[in-house]
C-alpha cells in the first residue's frame, strides 16, 4: 500500500455562498467515512485561511525569525489536506477525482516517499 | 563453431528484425514480472546482445522470444539475486532480522531506500485479480519454446498515464514498445539529446514513485484512458508522416513504428472500433507515401498524386478495417478520418473523387469532434463540391490567422477565383507560418506558379 497526499487547492479572497459551503462540508464528511470504511483513510482536515499562517525562518547566523503570515502569498492557496492509503495512483486519482467534484476545486495528489 | 542445420544463419538484419518485433513484448513481460522498469530494460538489452553474439553462429531458436524472454529473465533474476545479497549485507550490518528472511528482490533493502523491490512488493499486494508471481511462475516463462504471454497492453497504458506528460508518454512508448533508443527519439523530435534523456528518465521516476500500476483499465475507464494511447500513435505517425525536417530514415522508423503500435492495438483489442478506426486512417495514409513525394524531394499535394503509386495492400486492409468498423456501427473521429481517406482511394483519378460523400463525413466529424481544423478541411470538401466561392465563404469565418493551412487554403480558393493578388499575398503569410521547409517550399512554388499563370 502507498500513501498520497491530497491538498485542495482554492482561489484566495472571494468565499462561496453559506449554503454551498454545508453542502461541501456534508459531501466531504460522507467521503471521509468511505475513505475510512475501504480502510484508506489516514488523517485529514481543512486549513484555517493563509491569514491565520505563521512562518518560523532559520536565519543566516542561527536563531529563527518568526513573522505573520503565509509562507508564499498567491492566488490559489492550500485550502485542506488529505492522506490517504491506497493500493495505487490509480486508486488515489478516483478518490481525488470525488473530492475535486465535491468541492469544485483543482485537488493535487502526491506520492509520500517510502 | 558449427551450428545446426537450420534454414540459413540469421544475419544481423534477421536479430534486427527480431529485435523490433519482440523488444516491446520482453520487456512488457519483465516489467511485469519485476515492477521495475530499468531493470526490465537492462535485462532485454542483455538478452538481444547476447543473442547477437550467439545467432548467427548458432542459427535462430525455434521461438527468438522465448529464448529472449528466458535470457532476459535468468539475467534479470541473477541480478536481483546479486543485489540482495549484497542489499542482506548491508541490512546485516544495520540489524538482524529474526525469522522473517529476507526475501528474494530487493525487498531486503532497509526501509526508505526506495529500491525496486518496493514496487514488486507494492504490484503484488494488490487486489488486481492477476499476481505478478504469475508471470514469474517458470511454466510461463522457463520454456524458451513457449508461449510468450503478451503484456504489452498493460505496458502502453503504463507509458500514456494521463498522470504522464503526453511529450513523456510518446518517449516512453517509442522506448519502452518500440525499443527506440533515446537518441533516435531526440532527434525524431528535434530535441537534444540529454534533454530527452531526462525527459524520460523522469517519467520512469514517476511510474515508480507516483505509483501508477500496470494494468489494463477497465471498460468503464477505456472512454477516458484510450484517447490518450491513440493520440500517441497518431502523434508518432503524423511526426514520421509530415515533418519535413530532421532524418528522413527516423521519420520513416517513425511511421512504421506508430503503424506496428497500431496493429499491436487492434490484435489486442479487436472490438474497438477507434482502435480500428487509427489503424485504418494509418494505413490508408501510409499507402499513398510512394506518391507523396516528388523525384527531387518535393511535396506531391492528394490531387496531384500519381494513383498507380500508391501501394494496393494498405489500402485494401485500410478499407477492409473501415467496413469492420462501420458494422460496428460506434463512429469516433479516426473511424471517420479512416472513413475520408478510404474514400480517396475509392477514386481512380482526383476528379472521380466522391466529394458529397466527403463533406458528410466531415459534417459527422464536426458533431463528434468540432474543431477549427475539421472546419477548415470540411470547407475545402465544401469548395469541391459546390465551388470555390461556398468553400471560401466558409474559411473566412474561421478565428485561425495563426495557422499556415488557413492561409494556403485560402489563396487556393482565391486563386481558383481569379483573385490574384489576393491569393498571393495568402500564399505568403502561409509561407511565414508553415513550421517545415519542404512545405514552405511547395508554397512558394505555388505562389510563383500563380504569378506566371
Amino acid at each position: 500500500m502507498k500513501q498520497y497526499l491530497l491538498s485542495i487547492h482554492q482561489p484566495t479572497g472571494s468565499m462561496p455562498p453559506p449554503e454551498f459551503l454545508a453542502e461541501v462540508t456534508a459531501e466531504l464528511a460522507a467521503l471521509r467515512e468511505e475513505l475510512a470504511a475501504a480502510g484508506a483513510w489516514v488523517f485529514g482536515n481543512a486549513l484555517h485561511d493563509p491569514d491565520t499562517a505563521t512562518v518560523v525562518r532559520p536565519q543566516a547566523h542561527g536563531g529563527v525569525l518568526v513573522t505573520d503570515g503565509p509562507y508564499a502569498e498567491g492566488k490559489e492557496h492550500l485550502g485542506g489536506i488529505m492522506v490517504i492509503e491506497v493500493a495505487d495512483l490509480d486508486v488515489a486519482l478516483a478518490w481525488a477525482r470525488r473530492y475535486a467534484a465535491a468541492t469544485t476545486l483543482p485537488v493535487e495528489v502526491r506520492p509520500f516517499r517510502g | 563453431m558449427s551450428g545446426p542445420a537450420a534454414p540459413g544463419r540469421p544475419s544481423a538484419q534477421d536479430v534486427e528484425a527480431v529485435f523490433r518485433s519482440e523488444y516491446g513484448r520482453a520487456v512488457a513481460v519483465l516489467v511485469r514480472a519485476s515492477g521495475d522498469i530499468d531493470l526490465a530494460e537492462d535485462a532485454v538489452q542483455e538478452a538481444f546482445a547476447a543473442a547477437a553474439e550467439r545467432w548467427p553462429a548458432a542459427g535462430l531458436p525455434p521461438s527468438p522470444a522465448g529464448w529472449i524472454v528466458t535470457t532476459a529473465r535468468n539475467r534479470m533474476i541473477d541480478r536481483q539475486r546479486r543485489e540482495s545479497i549484497r542489499a542482506a549485507r548491508q541490512t546485516e550490518a544495520v540489524r538482524l532480522y529474526g525469522a522473517g528472511a529476507p526475501m528474494p528482490g530487493m525487498s531486503a533493502m532497509p526501509d526508505g531506500a526506495g529500491g525496486p523491490g518496493d514496487r514488486g512488493g507494492q504490484a503484488g499486494s494488490q487486489d488486481d485479480p492477476v499476481d505478478p508471481a504469475d508471470a514469474t511462475d517458470p511454466a510461463d516463462l522457463g520454456d524458451p519454446d513457449g508461449p510468450v504471454p503478451d503484456e504489452r497492453l498493460r505496458l502502453i497504458f503504463t507509458c500514456c498515464h494521463p498522470a504522464l506528460a503526453p511529450t513523456a508518454q510518446v518517449a516512453l512508448t517509442l522506448r519502452l514498445l518500440g525499443g527506440l533508443a533515446t537518441p533516435e527519439i531526440a532527434r525524431a523530435f528535434l530535441v537534444g539529446e540529454a534533454a530527452m534523456a531526462q525527459r524520460i528518465v523522469r517519467a520512469k521516476a514517476k511510474i515508480r514513485d507516483a505509483g501508477i500500476p500496470y494494468r489494463v483499465p477497465t471498460a468503464g475507464e477505456l472512454p477516458e484512458r484510450l484517447p490518450p494511447v491513440l493520440a500517441v500513435v497518431h502523434l508518432v505517425f503524423n511526426e514520421g508522416y509530415l515533418a519535413a525536417s530532421g532524418d528522413r530514415l527516423v521519420r520513416d522508423e517513425l511511421c512504421t513504428e506508430a503503424v506496428r503500435l497500431g496493429r499491436l492495438l487492434a490484435e489486442l483489442m479487436p472490438d474497438e472500433p477507434e482502435v480500428l478506426g487509427l489503424l485504418a486512417l494509418m494505413l490508408l495514409v501510409q499507402a499513398r507515401r510512394p506518391a507523396r513525394t516528388a523525384a527531387d524531394g518535393s511535396l506531391v499535394r492528394l490531387p496531384d498524386q500519381d494513383r498507380s503509386q500508391w501501394d494496393r495492400g494498405l489500402v485494401a486492409e485500410g478499407r477492409a478495417l473501415v467496413r469492420r468498423c462501420l458494422r460496428i456501427d460506434r463512429p469516433g473521429p479516426f473511424q471517420i478520418q479512416a472513413a475520408i481517406s478510404a474514400v480517396h482511394a475509392d477514386a481512380v483519378r482526383a476528379e472521380d473523387t466522391d466529394w458529397r460523400q466527403i463533406v458528410q463525413l466531415y459534417d459527422l466529424q464536426m458533431a463528434l469532434a468540432p474543431g477549427p481544423v475539421v472546419a477548415l478541411h470540411r470547407a475545402v470538401a465544401v469548395a469541391e463540391r459546390d465551388g470555390p466561392q461556398a468553400g471560401l465563404d466558409l474559411v473566412d469565418a474561421l478565428d485561425m490567422d495563426g495557422s499556415h493551412l488557413f492561409h494556403a487554403v485560402r489563396a487556393e480558393l482565391l486563386g481558383r477565383l481569379g483573385r490574384r493578388s489576393e491569393a498571393v499575398r495568402a500564399y505568403e503569410a502561409a509561407e511565414e507560418r508553415a513550421a517545415n521547409t519542404v512545405e514552405r517550399e511547395h508554397l512558394r512554388a505555388r505562389r510563383r506558379a500563380l504569378g506566371d499563370g
